[in-house]
């Protein structure tokens, strides 16, 4: 964000947050703590946090190089090593940066990993991403198959099966990793803070129905979705930060104010929209800036459920400690089959009063992407509503065609224009 | 002798052709026609639990896209272009009505395309079983192994909800053993292309293992035996050409003129991922006890290690070096099709094991729709004459 803008303690605090995470890693090995890399969809934190384990994510570190200007060169290094130039660029990306000397987001060195926690949530890629880094690292390497809800629910038998794993698999690699015994008591405790953080997560998500919205579900929500998705479910300082930014929301809501952009407070808010598919990280700001300067803001967003669905009621309990890490990781929208995902849009169009829907489809991401065209008509069916599909990358520059996007969307909301003077038309 | 056997061979082989690449599955309506009421059960690649389907009374069906025989309009309305191929083939073929004739379709968990490639399924026909079978990546008995029986488990009330006869301990013995067999041939035509690859082209093999795509095991058996039996009638003489494994084309097919062209340009295939299903859990699945735990866990012990399964143990890319070594190949070809995730990913940590073990290899990509190979060809004939070069020296 422009540092000239106003910035709510929010913002500030989260940025201490995540910085802060960053500094523990590149100390982490003369602090004598030990680190696991895992993944964002399905992560096992509060597990992690009951061992003093630190997690490192890798698709944050790649999101983090694209949005410092990294991207290009470390894919371009991932591709002269072998990779080729058809696979998920976060893999690449990562790849790279670690062939590069594995510099995080804070200039600093991140600690090579004590444990590969593959927690296996709805993408296959990830399986594929670990095999590579453990050839790299060496590192002891364990996986959480999460079954994924083909048929369009978790089953009892599919909860069991990762409760095994975590009973008879996982815990024991942590055990062995760091010396020290499960104690489920501080297990409890942990999950019993991510529960309460989560109640302000939804509340802050679902302050968009207003209008205007208060916040930007897409652009915006990423921002807020950092800690509770990365290495702060579970502790203290997660609750406060939630806490935090609900009340920043619902001051705003009072004021009738929209949502903070990084050029400064959206004046009006003209369309509401609802987003499906990660965002590009590349031009993040010049494509989030394409909307708020039409006035379009984005009211709720698939993305900003990856790291876990809890409008849907769903709390990490600590009266059922594994079973819940199981049906959250269970839960993540990715693992959701393609008609529920379909579903779950179109609801959103309704319940958040949208005036349209658009899927940003990244080349990188099969695991969003596959069938993204067939959810599009789908939606379109269910809500009646046209959507537009824009179409970019993660973190690959090459693929982020500002002109084209920005075409895209400014004919979408023409389209969108003309459907308000036709339905205004047809009222009088 | 020779003579009416390398005519009754060409005519097997044309047989065997037309069944692979006959999109209007006639095969397979026909058995439905000789078969009032039975299922047929398409899956698409790699692996299903062909002796399950078998044992309800119905047609497993292998549906492996639709190659060049299928212009794509629909499917690519469905498919950006940065997917691989294979899915915009399958959903063409779907709504161009090719597949009526199947009941239901099942998609294996080998990559987030075909993952989602079941929930469009769910959406394009929704009065038609789709279902995803999610393949345990956890290989103890008591964790992977419960979880997997209990997915065959449901498989079986999803058949039989739709209409499929419940498996009765003798249908589980006649399919069990109905498809151990035909593994053991489908083994067989692999082994003897290996030791005699002169005698098996791999254009040839190829077709004869894709017909078992839409024929019952008995059917596809009986075809393998004429075949087996009459290519080892045959004269014919081995020729200098370098001895390669082809690794990557595990699910989009390649076409069957890029095989014709890798064997013009001097390449005997003496091992491939080709047609994976009849050959991915290298076990023979036992008679004895509940047919469901039996199926699972031979595939637990004894599924070959693949893209789509994580590497538990060793190194990835051991076992293609050990393919190589068995088959006496000389050099390896990775061939994967355009936008292939599992296949591509794999393939540099499979080169370096390639390159440790002093395997000389090429890479190229491809779709199944590909008509013009000039490039791969000069590529791999390159390849061949280097080999040959380097084995002389
Ligand atoms: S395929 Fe998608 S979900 Fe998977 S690692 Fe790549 S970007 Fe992430
Ligand atoms: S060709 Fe590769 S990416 Fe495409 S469906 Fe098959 S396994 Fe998946």
């Amino acid at each position: 964000m422009n540092d000239s803008i106003h910035k709510e303690p929010s913002m500030l605090r989260q940025k201490e947050l995540i910085g802060g995470h960053y500094r523990k890693l590149a100390r982490a090995k003369e602090a004598g703590l030990k680190s696991a890399y895992t993944f964002v969809p399905g992560n096992l934190t509060e597990l992690l946090l009951a061992f003093d384990v630190l997690p490192v994510l890798p698709e944050i570190n790649a999101l983090q190089s694209a949005m410092r200007g990294k991207s290009a060169e470390y894919i371009a290094k991932a591709e002269k090593l072998g990779q080729s130039e058809d696979v998920c660029t976060y893999v690449k990306c990562d790849y790279g940066m670690m062939k590069s000397g594995n510099v995080g987001p804070t200039g600093e060195r991140l600690p090579d990993p004590d444990l590969l926690l593959l927690s296996y949530t709805g993408c296959f890629t990830f399986l594929k991403w670990f095999e590579l880094l453990r050839e790299e690292y060496k590192a002891p390497t364990v996986m959480l198959h999460v079954p994924y809800q083909g048929d369009g629910a978790a089953t009892r038998e599919m909860r069991d099966y990762v409760v095994k794993q975590l009973r008879r698999v996982v815990i024991p690699a942590l055990e062995k990793v760091t010396g020290k015994r499960y104690d489920e008591d501080r297990l409890r405790h942990i999950l019993a803070l991510s529960a309460q953080a989560e109640e302000d997560f939804v509340a802050v998500f679902r302050a968009a129905r207003n209008r205007p919205s208060p916040i930007d579900a897409y652009f915006g929500g990423v921002y807020y979705i950092g800690p509770i998705f990365t290495a702060f479910r579970g502790t203290q300082a997660a609750v406060d930060y939630y806490r935090m930014l609900r009340a920043e929301v619902d001051a705003r809501v009072a004021a009738g104010a929209g949502p903070l952009t990084p050029d400064g407070p959206m004046p009006r808010e003209k369309y509401r929209l609802v987003v499906e598919g990660p965002p590009n990280w590349t031009s993040f700001h010049e494509f989030w800036r394409m909307f708020h300067e039409e006035g379009a803001v984005v009211v709720a967003s698939t993305y900003t459920k990856v790291g876990g669905v809890y409008e849907d009621g769903f709390r990490h309990d600590p009266a059922r400690p594994l079973e819940s890490l199981a049906e959250y990781c269970l839960g993540c929208y990715t693992n959701h089959n393609l008609p529920a995902r379909a579903d779950r849009i179109a609801r959103y169009v309704q319940d958040y009063e949208a005036d349209g829907f658009l899927i940003h489809s990244v080349k990188s991401c099969d695991s969003f992407s596959a069938g993204q065209l067939v959810i599009l008509r789908d939606v379109e069916q269910k809500t009646g509503r046209a959507g537009a599909f824009i179409e970019s990358d993660l973190v690959d520059p090459r693929y982020f065609a500002a002109s084209n996007v920005k075409n895209r969307l400014e004919s979408y909301l023409q389209m969108i224009d003309q459907q308000r003077r036709g339905a205004t038309a047809c009222a009088r | 002798m020779s003579q009416p056997a390398a005519a009754a061979l060409a005519q097997l082989v044309e047989r065997a052709e037309a069944l692979a690449y006959d999109v209007e599955y006639s095969a397979v309506r026909a058995w439905k026609e000789r078969h009032p009421g039975a299922l047929a059960i398409g899956f698409v690649p790699v692996w299903a639990p062909r002796e399950l389907i078998a044992a309800c009374g119905a047609l497993p069906v292998g549906v492996v896209g639709g190659g060049d025989k299928v212009e794509i309009i629909k499917g690519d309305a469905c498919y950006q272009s940065y997917v691989c191929h294979l899915p915009r083939s399958v959903v063409e073929l779907g709504l161009n009505g090719r597949l009526d004739c199947l009941d239901g379709m099942l998609f294996p968990s080998i990559c987030d395309v075909i993952r989602n490639l079941s929930g469009v399924w769910k959406l394009l026909f929704p009065n038609k079983l789709s279902h995803y079978l999610d393949l345990p990546q956890d290989f103890d008995p008591e964790i992977g192994g419960d979880f997997f029986r209990a997915e065959l488990a449901q498989l079986v009330e999803l058949l039989v909800a739709r209409g499929a006869r419940r498996p009765t301990p003798a249908s589980w013995r006649q399919a069990i053993t109905e498809h151990n067999e035909n593994r053991h041939l489908v083994e067989e035509l692999h082994a003897l292309r290996r030791e005699q690859p002169w005698r098996v082209p791999t254009s040839e093999a190829y077709v004869v293992a894709r017909a078992g795509c839409v024929l019952p095991a008995t059917e596809h058996s009986a075809l393998l035996r004429d075949y087996l039996a009459l290519v080892r009638a045959v004269p014919r003489a081995p020729l200098d050409n370098a001895r390669v494994v082809v690794a990557g084309a595990f699910c989009e097919q390649p076409p069957l003129d890029l095989l014709k062209t890798l064997e013009r340009a001097g390449c005997y295939i003496v091992g491939d991922d080709f047609l994976l299903a009849p050959r991915f859990v290298r076990a023979d699945v036992p008679l004895e006890g509940d047919p469901l735990a039996a199926i699972a866990n031979t595939w637990l012990a004894h599924a070959q290690p693949h893209a789509s399964v994580w590497t538990r143990a060793g190194t990835k890319g051991d076992d293609l070096v050990a393919l190589a070594r068995k088959a006496g190949a000389e050099g390896v070809l990775f061939a994967a099709p355009s936008f292939c995730d599992p296949a591509l990913l794999d393939q540099p940590m499979q080169e370096a094991a390639c390159g440790r073990a002093g395997l000389p290899h090429m890479h190229f990509k491809y779709s199944e729709n590909s008509g013009q190979f000039q490039g791969i060809r000069e590529q791999a004939g390159t390849f061949a004459d280097a080999i040959k070069l380097w084995s002389g020296a």
